[in-house]
């Protein structure tokens, strides 16, 4: 505990909070861009400033509330929450309200509430959990006992259907596998299963819209009004920024609402046209430091659970930067993924921060645990 | 024992295991970044100018803008072309979705023809995309607010106000100022051949017949544009450029209204023509074919209903008779072929053939009649133009024979198109030997000369050609070429359209035009001359020769009795005239079908559109 006291003034204050400065420093960084961005993406809309400013202040304040809970605590409640997960998919399953075609939100009466948000921490928390309870490296019925708990709320959150985030929470599982230290060998054959399931998601599982996004990836230009709209008019505002952009609010796709989606999925092609080049490379570089700053956290945490949970959320954020940015520059088919605290909205921003709370609780109570 | 193993955990191995899989992952995570940053580079670095084009033809539309059409004014500055504003219904297919309901929700809300709808949607087939198409025009203040209020139900629809082209006088100067109308496919095609379809842009009207169409070119100016910035749904942001159009320019017409309304007026009972010009210029002074129709029923678009009852009209509205108009010129020629005569030396003033009233060729006995059964008697040139004996003229055409005489006239204009400003116009007909051996195959024949010579059987000529043909007699040889436009104006400054003459005659001896000249005068000016009735009285010297054009073919011996005969086939009268009869300065072609003598019934009416050129000082040059 005395450590704690003997770093800077600066440090310490914050420590006390259970807050990681670079952690934070690097966050806000990219909040402030992302509102700035976020200014011009939704033609200076101070109502739509104030509702994402509103959220973010809950999301950092979730960020801080989950800081303040000790690693040993999250890990006790892991399974407990999985368990929780698990129940509220069915009753979505069961009496979910529908939107857009899908069914993935829990009325509560004051509150439209979507469980797979849930899982998002969940999942990797409990296969954290299980895996933790044994030594590392895993062996081969511990990762599959993971990858049980991976596949069960994959598949009821597939069903909805919502097929990104099911990939997503099965991805972020799977990473707390792959951190355990789960074998090259194995993960070479579970490549292979994977790449020969693909025909059988392509053939069976897939529904036609999501056929047809990836036909679209494939082909933009086949139907450039129809579907292939998006990701071209996506291009050109990317394309048309050149090296240092067309100014802050001078983006003639953004501004003149050529570019559809620009304030919430789409919002990399208004930064990249308006910052250009430049202002991609700061924006990765923020979030490559945030992921680094994560990483560096998870690989001094003291415990097993504590690193592997740290170090899959770490990735799951990566996968979201990663996502995100390929489908809006055509590097991947269009998937709903927002552009982590850049993009307008919802209850994800607020998992987001969570797990970034749950990174430094992990990064900030180690001291404690270490005391013999 | 080996159970231990499991049971110990080695911490160390543990977190050497977990750092390298994190160092694993940064690395992965650097690779895919340095995937999006080398997209990135292709996209805003190598591919930037490709996709800058995009964006920019994305935001940057250019708007063609129409120039106003020049306007036509008449000789003193009175307006005869303008340009009004009216308020239309228009579409623009590409942004409707369903045509079929759209029409039908219109049709809900304002009043259009079932024909109105049938040409829109012909429109709609046939024009260039991306253009707004008009289905109603001149809509009125009712209609405009209907549709304002309800344009948020007709995304795709819009009132757009325009500059329509009106015609004030109406059926006044149709025939000359013709119309303009919408441009057709065949139309945007010539356009098109002749690299002026760049500058039509913005245009839709074009010049169809008259003046209208002969000074397209001028009267249209030049099309300016706007390079706009629009949003996702083409609306306007902001104007980034703007080139103005250039009006066409306006013309100035010899045409005077006051001669104009006096020309329909006296025309009123008759189908026929009038046409004046200055004969030392060939400005066109007057110009009307009756009957004639309303200009701006073309101009939005003529309803078959009203466009049958003009094209299927017994009085053929439609002709332009001054210039279409195919009429044997009768005796008002023989003044030409009287200064034939005396250029070639077949006759002198002093020829004096006897006319028994009628005339014979040798080896023959048919009797070509003069229209006096008991003849003239002793006849010379001023007797035989004052007067009209036939009989002189059937001799003197034997004596000239086809070919001189075919190949004079020509000179003099017959036969010829006149060159006049507007391009409906027909060359009427000067016969020669090779044109009856192509015509009918057959030879020419002497018996085809004599009534050659007093201007019947195969000769014919328009109202507009005989003025013109007339000029050489008073112009000493010069053969004047017609036109409407007198001058130009861009509204600064002003070009005169002066035309040099089209031909001049060589002249053997300058006495034999006063001959002529005199011949004519004494035709006004002395009792007994064929048009001296119609012109006592008058303020001013006037020359002229009268012509009574035989339509029915009479047979030998018999009389004329025009209330035997359909309406239609009786004679024609023509009467050519000018004055002051010295140095004149206006010409004047009367041509009625049907009416009866030239003396008579022409003559009179030239004399009134005379009487008001004089007082009402149309003559600004004296």
């Amino acid at each position: 505990m005395n450590d704690d006291f003997t770093g800077n003034a600066r440090h310490s204050r914050l420590a006390q909070f259970h807050i990681d400065t670079p952690l934070l420093l690097g966050l806000l960084a990219l909040i402030g861009f992302g509102l700035m961005v976020l200014y011009s993406a939704s033609g200076q809309s101070i109502v739509m400033m104030e509702r994402q400013i509103i959220r973010l202040g809950i999301a950092l304040a979730v960020m801080v509330a989950f800081a303040q809970i000790k690693p040993q605590t999250l890990k006790r409640w892991s399974f407990p929450l999985f368990l929780v997960g698990v129940a509220l998919l069915v009753a979505v399953m069961l009496v979910g309200s529908v939107g857009k075609g899908a069914q993935r939100w829990l009325d509560l009466g004051f509150m439209m509430f979507q469980p797979s948000e849930v899982m998002k921490l969940a999942v990797p928390m409990a296969v954290a959990w299980f895996i933790a309870s044994h030594s590392l490296p895993p062996r081969i019925w511990h990762l599959l006992g993971g990858a049980l708990l991976c596949i069960v709320p994959t598949l009821l959150i597939a069903q909805q259907p919502d097929l990104g985030t099911s990939i997503l929470i099965a991805t972020a599982g799977v990473f707390v596998l792959f951190l355990s230290g789960m074998s090259w060998r194995l993960i070479a054959v579970v490549a292979g299963l994977i790449s020969a399931f693909l025909p059988i998601l392509w053939l069976f599982l897939m529904r036609e819209y999501q056929r047809q996004r990836v036909l679209t990836f494939l082909n933009p230009e086949s139907d450039p009004l129809g579907s292939g709209y998006h990701i071209i008019q996506s291009k050109i505002a990317i394309g048309s920024g050149g090296f240092d952009g067309k100014g802050w609010l001078h983006g003639t796709q953004s501004q003149l609402e050529f570019l559809p989606e620009r304030h919430t999925d789409f919002i990399f092609a208004v930064l990249s046209e308006e910052f250009g080049m430049l202002g991609v490379l700061m924006l990765l570089a923020i979030y490559l430091f945030i992921i680094v700053r994560c990483m560096i956290i998870s690989s001094r945490a003291q415990d097993n659970y504590s690193k592997l949970v740290a170090g899959s959320f770490t990735l799951t954020f990566f996968v979201y930067v990663f996502v995100n940015i390929g489908m809006v520059s055509g590097l991947l088919p269009v998937v709903g993924v927002p552009l982590p605290l850049i993009s307008f909205g919802g209850t994800s921003m607020v998992t987001l921060m969570a797990a970034f709370g749950v990174i430094m609780s992990v990064g900030t109570h180690k001291r404690m645990l270490a005391a013999p | 024992m080996f159970k231990k193993r499991v049971a110990i955990q080695d911490f160390a191995a543990e977190s050497r295991l977990f750092n390298q899989r994190a160092v694993f992952a940064i690395l992965f995570v650097v690779l895919m970044f340095s995937i999006i940053v080398f997209n990135q580079y292709q996209l805003q670095v190598v591919s930037y100018q490709d996709y800058q084009t995009r964006s920019e033809g994305n935001r940057i539309k250019v708007v063609p803008l129409a120039p106003n059409r020049g306007l036509i004014y008449d000789r003193s500055g009175i307006l005869l072309a303008e340009n009004r504003p009216v308020f239309s219904l228009e579409l623009v297919p590409e942004q409707i979705k369903d045509m079929t309901a759209t029409l039908a929700e219109l049709a809900a809300l304002i009043e259009f023809s079932a024909e109105q709808q049938d040409a829109f949607l012909k429109q709609v087939r046939a024009q260039r995309r991306f253009n707004s198409i008009t289905l109603k025009e001149q809509l009125n203040d009712q209609e405009v607010a209907i549709l304002a209020v309800n344009q948020h139900r007709f995304p795709g629809v819009t009132v757009e106000a325009r500059l329509s082209r009106h015609y004030p006088f109406g059926d006044l100067f149709t025939h000359a100022l013709g119309y303009i109308g919408k441009i057709n496919t065949r139309e945007l095609q010539q356009l098109e051949l002749d690299g002026e379809a760049a500058n039509y842009a913005a245009s839709r009207d074009i010049g169809k017949i008259g003046l209208e169409r002969f000074y397209q070119r001028e009267l249209h100016g030049t099309m300016g544009y706007q390079e706009v910035e629009v949003n996702n749904r083409g609306r306007l942001i902001r104007v980034l450029r703007s080139v103005p159009a250039v009006s066409g320019q306006n013309i100035y017409l010899g045409l005077d209204v006051g001669l104009q309304l006096t020309a329909q007026q006296i025309l009123k009972q008759h189908r026929g023509a009038i046409v004046a010009i200055d004969p030392r210029d060939g400005a066109v002074l007057a110009f009307y074919s009756n009957p004639s129709y309303d200009a701006n029923l073309f101009v939005h678009g003529i309803s078959s209903a009203n466009y049958n009852e003009l094209l299927n009209s017994r009085d053929r509205p439609l002709i332009n008779r001054v210039t279409q108009g195919v009429y044997p010129p009768a005796s008002t020629i023989k003044p030409h072929l009287a200064l034939l005569g005396l250029e070639t030396r077949t006759i002198t003033t002093s020829t004096k053939i006897w006319d028994p009233g009628y005339y014979t060729l040798p080896n023959s006995d048919h009797r070509f009649r003069d229209h006096i059964r008991w003849g003239h008697g002793w006849v010379d040139i001023y007797t035989a133009i004052t007067k009209s004996c036939d009989t002189f003229f059937y001799d003197m055409g034997i004596k000239l024979g086809i070919d001189r005489i075919s190949e004079y006239m020509h000179k003099m204009g017959f036969g010829e198109k006149t060159g006049i400003d507007i391009l409906e116009e027909s060359s009427a007909n000067m016969p020669s030997r090779g044109w009856k051996r192509a015509r009918h195959n057959q030879p020419w024949y002497p018996g085809d000369t004599v009534p050659l010579s007093i201007g019947q059987s195969y000769w014919t000529t328009t109202p507009l050609q005989l003025a013109v043909a007339t000029t050489p007699l008073l112009n000493r040889g010069k053969l004047v070429t017609p036109h409407m436009v007198t001058a130009f104006s861009n509204g600064e400054t002003t070009a005169a359209n002066n035309l040099p003459p089209r031909q001049v005659l060589e002249v053997e001896n300058e006495q034999n035009y006063a001959v002529v000249m005199d011949t004519m005068h004494q035709t006004v000016s002395i009792l007994g001359g064929t048009a001296h009735r119609a012109f006592i009285g008058a303020q001013y010297s006037s020359a002229g020769k009268t012509g009574t054009a035989q339509l029915a073919a009479i047979a030998q011996d018999a009389k004329y009795d025009a209330d035997a005969i359909d309406e239609r086939l009786r004679d024609n009268a023509m009467y050519l005239g000018y004055a002051p009869h010295d140095k004149p300065t206006i010409l004047v072609v009367v041509a009625l079908e049907n009416a009866g003598g030239g003396g008579s019934n022409a003559a009179p009416l030239a004399r009134q559109l005379m009487d008001y050129y004089f007082t009402a000082g149309v003559n600004t040059d004296e």
